[in-house]
């Protein structure tokens, strides 16, 4: 087979069938949409996140507080107190810690 | 009065983005025709020219006006279309398909006589439409400037972004890769 002339015949078929120009009905309008769009999105994209986050944590937050509510229901609770124990829990635990006041 | 490509613009350019769509419905036609020698799905033809007048609206500011608005549009088109062809290399190298009974026919016909098989056949157009797909990215942008809509190397040059000399090699490395699709179907076929 003649590589050559087939290659030159089916480039002449090419040539021969020039692609449409056609355009969709308002194709304009489409692109025009998207062209003055992107501002507007990026602030209502950021609200609409901001306004979804902002729910997500009163949500978690509303749970977590009834949680803690129910968690010691007749207890008083002194918070003080609460406070102190937490930080000193450490203390009291670590055996190093405890002699903490013979090394000094 | 229709305003000149120069009047709208300068119109888009001080804030006016409206000005924008006559310069759409004025070059699309073109666009979509350039778009469709590289895409054969319809909806990535409008995917193409959608992101080329996306991107002409955001570079506007760098066209300077020594040319016509046109040129730089299609200057545009074209690399668009060829980052195109590149982002969609994977695709087509897997998706070669059998010839057709009217492709193989036209072949046939070709090699008992090949003055009778008609460059106006449908089936010469897929045939062809089926080696262009074969053909890598830089490939088949250089034989669809150079052989099909025939453009002179300097034209695709400026076109292309390449220089002179890369035109030329791609353009022998082009024809060398399409006539080796060619053997490789024939020898499939004939051999």
């Amino acid at each position: 087979m003649n590589l050559q002339k087939l290659q030159e015949k089916l480039l002449a078929a090419a040539r021969l069938n020039a692609p449409s120009e056609q355009v969709p009905f308002a194709f304009e309008k489409r692109i025009m949409a998207h062209l003055t769009r992107p501002l507007a999105d990026a602030w209502s994209f950021w609200g609409r996140s901001l306004w979804r986050a902002a729910a997500a944590c009163v949500v978690a937050m509303a749970l977590l507080g009834g949680w803690s509510f129910r968690a010691t229901p007749n207890e008083k609770i002194d918070l003080g107190q609460d406070f102190e124990n937490t930080v000193f829990a450490a203390l009291d635990e670590h055996p190093s810690l405890n002699s903490y006041e013979e090394t000094w | 009065m229709e305003s000149t490509d120069s009047e709208l613009i300068a119109a888009v350019l001080k804030g006016d983005p409206a000005s924008f769509e006559p310069l759409i419905q004025k070059y699309q036609p073109r666009v979509f025709a350039t778009a469709r020698r590289y895409a054969r799905r319809e909806s990535e033809v409008e995917d193409i020219v959608q992101e080329i007048f996306i991107k002409a609206f955001q570079k506007l500011s760098s066209f300077r006006g020594e040319a016509p608005f046109e040129h730089w549009l299609m200057r545009l088109a074209v690399r668009t279309c060829y980052d195109f062809l590149r982002g969609h290399q994977r695709n087509r190298e897997t998706a070669f398909t059998e010839l057709s009974e009217l492709e193989t026919a036209w072949l046939d016909r070709f090699v008992v006589q090949p003055d009778t098989a008609s460059e106006s056949a449908s089936a010469a157009r897929d045939l062809v439409n089926k080696i262009l797909e074969q053909l890598s990215p830089p490939a088949r942008l250089v034989i669809t400037l150079l052989e099909i809509e025939e453009r002179s190397v300097k034209e695709i040059a400026a076109l292309t972004g390449w220089s002179v000399p890369l035109v030329k090699v791609r353009a022998f490395r082009a024809r060398a890769e399409m006539r080796k699709i060619l053997g490789r179907i024939s020898r499939d076929k004939y051999v």
